[in-house]
């Protein structure tokens, strides 16, 4: 089947030289020249095409059968033989489909067979800008299913029964959410979608949103026909573009296929859906200043009552849920509200995504059953801690969060269980630290974020978080004094107690948790003015511990400004007038004898 | 839209895949989100792009789709054979990507030290049109 | 007040943030959006600006000004023609970002929210990207940059 060749490639790598150093490309000149195919058929060079085992190869293109060239005799009548064996013109591309035996199943790697995905479950299967795809996934089944065969009530009804609980991070029940939305009868009601996924750390919601997005729409739709909306908001961050042009285009192709917009699968519901930008500020994750932002102004909490659900955006009722919650509708819709709690635990049914990072080998979006522990999380799904540093803390919740240490990771992850130990599960960002992270320096970290982002209403969060701030950072620097830790307890408590939104109330968490766990850490910075893992510079005196010294020499490599000096067999010697304090050598060194 | 049309957007597609399958179609699915790109999926979407129009292969189908959920091996990608079990590959630049699309796209010899795993995650509980 | 402005920046981009405020005066509860473009025309903006927007939209300035210094997307001093943009989220943090900025700083030349004289670069500390499978992670740009090495983070200047 000559005809259906248009190209032959051949195998031009050294290695197929080497096994039979055979010029293939005159070869095939020669004989295209001599069937008088030349002026049909292209010749292109090619990276190795297979392991070749006899002779180099030439693949027919663009059907992609792989031939070897085994001789340089008679090479004319093989070629004749080989384009007498293309059968098809479009022949598979393999003669024989082979797996290699060494590539492990999914199945059998934790990351991968750990997990249960209901929101995920989508992910890296779809193209997100093909709604047929989505479609083909079960998708806008579960709205068919809704507007055509329940009643609003039957909605939050099935919503109610799944347990779902809000994702953002409060856990309040959707179902309840949705019910009390609905009772108020002043119209327009809105629904509202929270994507200003603000935590930082946490990016399961950028990922639904950009590679599963009609999912997202589709919650909403259901939720505003069930609640009575006409009207829906993604409230969406400025720093997730890929998002932004993911729903975009997700809403016009809805919008063609009569998802969206007026009388929809012809059962006279009108909704639509617009996306808002939002312009950076962490606060704007807090329901009542994301309503404020989209009425363009600043965005900041509001007393509550009343709820968002009587008196929301415009002062109208609003319901607003967040990404991976909204995700989880049609799936509750579909397989039903008692499926959905079979799953998890009793009072946080279905799954939780955790967006895992930090010091752990395998760093991504996990997806598993609420109530799974947090060793299963790190260690097997997480596959441990990377190199060789040993596991000192997880970070749970962000900013409002708190850390957890090796005697809490038996704990299963719900809403509620990680309370008693001073964190929360939060929106799921999961952040592992290992031994080279000091736990003061992270809640110096955590502190100076929510002081960079309090919106600067109420006084014990815009004046109490900067002067426990200044704390922190006094003994960063090492002039902290022992009394210093009773102060940033009692001052921890104080914003806890009298701020006015949840994010001032929950900001000294990361101090209060690292101060009940990490106790010594910060004697260690008051007390012997020593920073154990050697992160805070003002703390580090720069000095080589002979003892421990194995005078190997790679500090004297690596400084920078030649402050090391080493001699074969002599300990490395470091001198202070010359050294930046670059802790260069402290990171080289593998017996951590500078310190 | 109906019921109908629905069901039939979803067979027209089942369909197709179907099809493609039978003609041998082998399809790479290029893991672009955010952090995807960010880690160089573009250059690996490139490489692919243009290895497929140099040599005029008319039976590999390009897809971009979403971020297959484990950042610390992007850039990613699956490869899917007909008759074969997909392969995921990760940790790929424009070279690893060029040899696996000789060795496992065009030969059907899978690329075992670049690859992550083979198969799909779980399949979903699938739930009838009625 | 608005030849003032054409000094400053152009006919042109002075003609487009026109257009911005038009599209937008009647409609309630813009503002952000109208702010949000007239940003990317004039990528800052200055007391001045606002004010000529705020007339504009029949808004008072105190108002415009309350939302330009909330929200971290708005500038109101001029920024370099590529923004280096350092993720400060947590994944990040705990893989040394607050070196790779100072790094940067110093291979820049500049402050935060300043410009390099010559008018290329302003370098600007970021919340959290979402890209933490890749910590640390830099934006130049509208390239973005992960698993960046604090001791080779120049580099990224030179590729850009």
């Amino acid at each position: 089947m000559i005809s259906s060749v248009s190209k032959i490639a051949y195998c031009a790598s050294r290695s197929c030289k080497f096994r039979k150093p055979i010029d293939v490309r005159s070869l095939l000149q020669k004989a295209l020249d001599e069937l008088g195919y030349r002026d049909r058929i292209g010749l292109v060079e090619t990276e190795c095409l297979i392991s070749c085992y006899q002779g180099p190869s030439i693949m027919f293109l663009p059907g992609g059968k792989v031939f070897q060239v085994l001789s340089e005799e008679h090479f004319t009548e093989t070629l004749k033989g080989f384009f007498a064996s293309l059968q098809h013109p479009t022949s598979p591309l393999l003669s024989e489909p082979r797996t290699e035996k060494e590539i492990p199943g999914i199945e059998h790697l934790d990351f991968f067979a750990k997990q249960q995905l209901i929101v995920l479950r989508n992910r890296g299967h779809i193209d997100a800008e093909a709604i047929e795809e989505y479609i083909a996934h079960d998708g806008y089944l579960a709205l068919y299913k809704a507007l055509t065969a329940m009643t609003p009530e039957e909605v939050i009804g099935e919503v109610k029964l799944s347990g779902l609980r809000g994702r953002g991070g409060a856990g309040f029940p959707t179902g309840t959410k949705w019910e009390e939305a609905r009772k108020y009868a002043t119209f327009p009601k809105y629904v509202i979608c929270n994507g200003d996924e603000g935590d930082p750390g946490a990016f399961m919601d950028r990922s639904v949103m950009e590679s599963d997005p009609h999912a997202v729409l589709e919650g909403m739709i259901v939720c505003g026909y069930a609640i009575g909306a006409r009207r829906g908001y993604i409230y969406v961050r400025a720093e997730y573009p890929l998002a932004i042009r993911m729903l975009r285009t997700a809403i016009d192709r809805a919008r063609e296929k009569g998802f969206l917009g007026r009388n929809i699968l012809g059962t006279g519901f009108d909704f639509d859906i617009d996306i808002y930008p939002g312009a950076g500020a962490f606060v704007c994750g807090e329901s009542t200043a994301l309503m404020y932002s989209i009425e363009g102004k600043r965005g900041m909490p509001r007393i509550k009552p009343p709820r968002s659900t009587e008196s929301g955006l415009w002062g109208k009722p609003t319901c607003l849920n967040n990404v991976e919650t909204f995700a989880n509708v049609p799936q509750v819709i579909l397989n039903g509200g008692a499926w959905f709690r079979s799953i998890g635990t009793e009072d946080s049914t279905g799954t939780k995504v955790f967006s895992l990072t930090g010091a752990v080998k395998n760093v991504g979006l996990v997806e598993v059953p609420m109530g799974t522990d947090l060793r299963t999380i790190i260690f097997e799904i997480g596959g441990g801690i990377r190199g060789n540093a040993r596991f000192k803390a997880v970070q749970l919740g962000g900013p409002s969060g708190g850390c957890l240490t090796e005697q809490h990771l038996h704990l299963p992850v719900t809403f509620d269980s990680l309370q008693d130990a001073g964190a929360m599960m939060g929106s799921g960002g999961v952040v592992v630290m290992d031994d080279t992270n000091c736990m003061v320096d992270v809640a110096r970290f955590f502190t100076q974020f929510s002081v960079d982002e309090s919106c600067g209403k109420c006084v014990p969060c815009r004046v109490g978080l900067k002067v426990m701030l200044g704390t922190l950072e006094k003994i960063i620097v090492g002039q902290g004094e022992p009394s210093d830790l009773a102060l940033l307890e009692r001052q921890a408590n104080h914003i806890a107690a009298t701020s006015h939104c949840g994010l001032g109330q929950a900001a000294p968490n990361p101090v209060l948790s690292t101060l009940r766990y990490f106790h010594d850490e910060y004697e260690a910075h008051i007390r012997e003015k020593r920073c154990p893992a050697l992160v805070c510079t003002d703390l580090i005196r720069f000095e080589v511990d002979a003892e421990a010294c194995k005078r190997c020499g790679l500090c004297a490599k690596v400084c920078p400004v030649d402050a090391i000096t080493w001699q074969k067999k002599e300990v490395a010697v470091l001198h202070r007038e010359r050294c930046i304090r670059c802790k260069s050598c402290i990171r080289a060194c593998k017996f951590k004898a500078i310190h | 839209m109906t019921i109908k049309e629905l069901s039939e957007i979803k067979e027209t597609y089942i369909d197709e895949r179907k099809r493609e399958l039978e003609e041998g179609v082998a399809t790479v699915d290029v893991h672009m989100g955010t952090c995807g790109i960010a880690a160089g999926g573009r250059n690996v979407f490139s490489a692919l792009q243009g290895e497929i129009e140099r040599l005029g292969v008319a039976n590999v189908k390009l897809r971009v789709t979403g971020c297959a959920g484990l950042c610390s091996m992007e850039p990613m990608i699956t490869v899917h054979l007909p008759g074969q079990t997909p392969v995921k590959y990760g940790k790929l630049d424009a070279a690893k990507t060029r040899e696996i699309f000789y060795s496992h796209i065009l030969g059907g010899h899978p690329k075992a030290e670049y690859a992550i795993g083979q198969g799909l995650e779980k399949p979903q509980k699938r739930v009838e049109i009625e | 007040m608005r030849s003032e402005l054409v000094h400053q920046f152009s006919e042109e981009q002075m003609a487009k943030v026109d257009a911005v405020i038009e599209a937008h005066r009647k409609v309630p509860g813009s503002l952000l959006v109208a702010l949000e473009k007239a940003q990317d025309i004039t990528l800052y903006l200055p007391v001045n600006l606002q004010r000529y927007i705020a007339a504009g939209m029949g808004i008072p300035p105190s108002k415009v000004s309350g939302v330009v210094t909330f929200y971290s997307y708005f500038s109101t001093v001029p920024r370099g023609r590529k923004v280096v943009k350092v993720c400060s989220g947590t994944a990040c943090y705990v893989k040394r970002s607050g070196e790779i900025m100072d790094r940067l700083k110093q291979k820049i030349g500049v402050g935060e929210g300043e410009v390099s004289a010559d008018g290329e670069y302003s370098i600007e500390e970021v919340r959290c990207l979402g890209a933490c499978g890749l910590a640390p992670v830099v934006v130049i740009g509208e390239e973005t940059f992960g698993l960046i090495d604090p001791e080779h983070v120049e580099e990224i200047i030179e590729k850009t």
